[in-house]
């Protein structure tokens, strides 16, 4: 009956492809002779698909639930809402475009490159309009970073919530992105109009019906701040801004305007919509924290976790997960077994980028006891990152955004993976 | 692993000392090459230094036997040694990772050029108008106009109530843009324009440009004058008579005008958690004090469906340094997830056909990676099941099946409780050669509550 409790297809196969050997019964003996390699399989045997038939290839079907989803309650609407990025089934630290979560505040447009024009205007020695093609002839850079919505694991402020790390830290995604440098088309339109740039400001909007209008200071926009056209080599996806977006390293996902038309240079923060009726964090006392950008030091663990049960029984197991910081690298990641009783530091699988993902795994024997599973990331300002306890104690449990607490698996003798909470 | 503990005895401490400066010289070396290689010298250096330490206080710690003395001073010799040979090594590193980074030197940031390039044309000024719109606190940026609640309530009344519902309550699950004053406190704070927003003009701003919802930039400035003086209405902040307008913009104080504060985690938070955290007994004891509320299922079909978790926290082992207190009675846990299924289904348990078709649905999670069934089931990896049951075999349009099922077709074979069954029990020997890599379903019980469950798709 055990197959009725492990919910993910993976390990309905796993388990379906060794019982048949004997191995599932602990044996390493085959009882049997396996027919898959003594019998002539038809893919040994037929051809395959031919090259003509897959201009663009998409996973093979038995990936086929390896995708992004949706918790239609969470929002009144799937135009303006959010949906998930299947971190539990993918390894290494960078996200393929067609899974990679969208959020979008107006539905996601089609907007040629032809029709795409961007402005920069303001505070500017000459107010300049782009074309696409101009956007690609100047110096560009590539550059990998993790863009996380400021509301990720946002539900899970007042207690565990949703099942599944895909639902509790989804929305995040990983990507090379080619792009021109901010800064160099700011210097294009000239920024001796601004004067002392201290105190100034780029206001930035979207082509889209939201706009989503958000003001960045100078200095950021001056730092790192990219406008890109490419993603993991490909132009971007429609839901991800095609054909360009901001991208604005290590500062919650709402700033990375997708389809990004227009650059203000202002001298006052516009306070637009979504910089003060939301991704404002409003703690215990009703009082509420703005321009709350940076995303601090993060992790997770991907699998085992709710949807990734572990399917093989004891022996051998590996801990894997991800681990970012928008202040710049993950120096280390620890990880518990015993929900932050004793922790072992984890293998970082190579060293991210900075403001990007990095894989971690813990490579390890499993006795078949329970385990509360925890992981915990250092960067390398030094900053841990806090229980969810401690992020409680300092803003409460209204907050919604920016909730970068230590999870906690609670791993049953079977192997399969709860959302919990622990004292 | 650096320290040079004096309680060691001489033989001891020298060896593995070399040992490790071994690994570090090694480990300097390959992260040199790539890129770490300065502070890793860096490191390989306060690494001599501590050997010179060492050799240091060998000297000192051995005037006390006047025995020892001489292998002593050998000692300290050897290490002196050592320690230059180190350094030899250090500079040799140095040097690597000198044409390493000499190398990476091509990788580089694009250029800032240094001139303009002269890319792209100058913006028009109707051009300019036409998209830069946003009002700032205050209302710079406002264009001429006004508007008052009652005309306010109408146009409100006609494009926005819908979703927003008559009074700005907000309808179903769209959002509330009036009341909640005082909440904000509150376990569940209504944040809206009026209980939560700190300036008029992101009111303006956000409706002119983005509302309503699927027809944004079609309001009037006079239009947008009037709804958000309806607005204000509708959160008792002006009476009824009210007109808002260019003029008298500036004057309005919202509510929560006072309720920010800005960004200030370095100063409360990075400072105390910028610290080495603990590694062992870090706690006495752990519990869990909750589980998830929802199990979030994820249908073949794409989205989620969200049932709620009977499961409790009862039963559940605590945790020490020694591991879990018990290891929980597996089938209890299992009764608990398999509970999770879904209040309907618990109802059904009580008639045994419905709960043999339960039981089915809950063992076709079996076979739903492969097979769809129901209203508009397509063909996955394995053929779609609805029908199953009088339906000849291997006979689904657009399928490929293996030889083995076409040959089935040929013979018109039929699909019935007994075939279904045999096929199940061991796919690949009652049709040998199919590509259902399956393993089958052992239990008859099983193979019955599937028929059952099948058959309720005809
Ligand atoms: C079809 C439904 C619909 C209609 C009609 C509509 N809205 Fe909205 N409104 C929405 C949605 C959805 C959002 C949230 C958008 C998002 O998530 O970014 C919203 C957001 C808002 C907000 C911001 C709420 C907040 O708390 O941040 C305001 C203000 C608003 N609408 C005003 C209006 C006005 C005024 C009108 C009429 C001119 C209008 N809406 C018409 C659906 C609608
Ligand atoms: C790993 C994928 C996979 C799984 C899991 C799987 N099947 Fe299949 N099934 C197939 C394939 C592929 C075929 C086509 C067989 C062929 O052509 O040889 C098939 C064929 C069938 C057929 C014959 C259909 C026809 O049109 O004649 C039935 C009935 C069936 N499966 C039932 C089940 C049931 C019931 C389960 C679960 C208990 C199940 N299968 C699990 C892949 C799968």
């Amino acid at each position: 009956m055990d197959y009725l409790f492990k919910p993910s297809r993976r390990a309905l196969l796993g388990s379906g492809a060794f019982a048949a050997l004997g191995i599932a019964t602990g044996g390493a003996l085959a009882r049997d002779p396996d027919p898959l390699i003594t019998e002539l399989q038809d893919w040994a045997s037929i051809t395959g698909a031919g090259v003509d038939e897959t201009p663009y290839g998409l996973p093979i079907s038995f990936e086929s639930d390896v995708v992004r989803r949706n918790v239609e309650w969470l929002t009144a609407s799937p135009i303006s809402s959010i949906n998930f990025t299947p971190i539990h089934a993918l390894d290494g630290t960078i996200t393929p475009q067609g899974c990679a979560f969208e959020r979008h505040h107006s539905g996601a447009i089609e907007l040629r490159k032809e029709d795409y024009r961007l402005m920069i205007n303001g505070l500017v020695d000459k107010p300049l309009v782009f074309s696409y093609e101009d956007i690609e002839r100047f110096p560009r850079e590539n550059h990998v970073y993790f863009c996380e919505c400021a509301a990720n694991t946002g539900m899970e402020w007042a207690g565990a919530q949703l099942n599944g790390v895909q639902f509790t830290h989804g929305m995040i995604h990983n990507m090379e992105y080619t792009g021109v440098p901010l800064r160099t088309l700011l210097n294009e339109a000239g920024l001796g109009a601004a004067g002392d740039l201290k105190d100034k400001w780029v206001y930035v909007e979207g082509a889209d019906a939201s706009s989503n209008g958000r003001s960045i200071p100078m200095e950021k926009a001056l730092d790192d701040v990219l406008v890109a056209f490419k993603a993991n080599g490909e132009a971007l996806r429609m839901e991800h801004g095609y054909p360009v977006r901001l991208v604005v390293p290590g500062w919650e996902g709402n700033m990375w305007v997708k389809w990004i038309r227009r650059i203000e240079v202002i001298d006052v923060a516009v306070e637009s919509r979504e910089e003060t009726s939301k991704y404002t964090d409003v703690y215990e006392d009703g009082t509420a924290r703005k321009w709350t950008w940076v995303m601090d030091a993060k992790s997770v663990i991907t699998s085992p976790s709710p949807q990734m049960p572990i399917s093989h029984g004891n022996g051998p197991l590996v801990i894997s997960g991800l681990a970012w910081s928008g202040h710049g690298q993950i120096r280390r990641v620890d990880v518990s077994k015993d929900g932050g009783i004793t922790w072992e530091t984890a293998r970082l699988g190579k060293q991210g980028d900075t403001k990007a993902l990095t894989r971690f795994y813990l490579d390890t024997e499993w006795d078949g006891s329970p385990m509360l599973l925890q992981s915990r990331a250092m960067d390398d300002t030094g900053y841990v990152q806090p229980t969810k306890d401690q992020l409680r104690e300092m803003r409460g449990e209204n907050a919604v955004y920016h909730n970068n607490c230590i999870q906690t698996w609670y791993v049953n003798a079977e192997g399969v993976a709860e959302n919990v909470e622990v004292s | 692993m650096s320290k040079f503990p004096n309680s060691r005895p001489m033989k001891t401490f020298i060896l593995p000392t070399f040992g490790v400066l071994g690994f570090v010289i090694g480990s300097g070396y390959a992260l040199a090459k790539t890129n770490y290689g300065d502070r890793k010298i860096g490191f390989l250096e306060e690494q001599i230094a501590k050997v010179g330490t060492g050799v240091q206080q060998a000297k000192l710690l051995l005037p006390a036997e006047a025995e020892k003395r001489a292998t002593a001073a050998k000692v300290a010799e050897a290490e002196s040694a050592r320690a230059a040979e180190l350094e030899t090594q250090v500079a040799q590193i140095q040097e690597r990772a000198r044409a390493v980074t000499g190398r990476q030197k091509k990788v580089a940031s694009a250029p800032t050029p240094g001139k303009k390039l002269g890319l792209g044309r100058t913006a028009l000024t109707e051009e300019i108008a036409a998209w830069d719109v946003d009002v700032v606190p205050g209302g710079r940026g406002l264009p001429d106009g006004s508007g008052d609640v009652a005309t306010g309530e109408e146009v409100f009344a006609d494009k926005c109530a819908s979703c927003h519902g008559d009074f700005a309550e907000g309808a179903d699950n769209w959002p509330v843009l009036a009341g909640g004053f005082d909440t904000l406190g509150d376990a569940d704070p209504v944040k809206t324009v009026g209980s939560y927003w700190p300036h008029l003009s992101t009111a303006w701003d956000y409706i002119n440009r983005s509302m309503p919802f699927g027809e944004a930039g079609t309001l009037t400035a006079n239009e947008t004058y009037s709804i958000v003086a309806y607005i204000l209405y509708s959160n008792d902040l002006v009476e009824d008579d009210f007109e808002l307008n260019r003029d008298n913009f500036a004057d309005f104080e919202m509510h929560n005008k006072d309720g920010f504060i800005f960004d200030d985690r370095p100063a409360i938070e990075y400072t105390r958690w910028r610290t080495e955290p603990c590694m062992k007994n870090c706690k006495a004891e752990v519990k869990v004090t909750m589980r998830s509320v929802f199990l979030v299922e994820t249908p073949a079909d794409g989205g989620t469906e969200s049932v709620m978790n009977p499961a409790s926290i009862d039963d559940l082992p605590t945790f020490s340094a020694d591991g879990p207190s018990f290891v929980p009675v597996s089938a209890q846990d299992m009764d608990r997830q398999n509970n999770a299924v879904g209040a309907a289904q618990v109802i059904e348990e009580t008639d045994p056909d419905a709960q043999l078709i339960a039981t089915g649905k809950k063992i076709f999670r079996k076979c739903k990676s492969c097979h769809a069934v129901g209203e508009g089931a397509k063909n996955k990896a394995g053929p779609h099941l609805n029908n199953l049951i009088g339906r000849r075999m291997g006979s689904i349009e657009g399928f490929k099946y293996s030889s083995a099922f076409k040959l089935a077709s040929k013979e018109e074979r039929i699909w019935s409780e007994a075939t279904l069954d045999k096929f199940l029990t061991e796919p690949k020997v009652y049709a040998k050669g199919t590509k259902m890599s399956f393993r089958g379903l052992k239990k008859e019980k099983d193979r019955i509550a599937i028929y059952e469950y099948l058959r309720q798709f005809e």
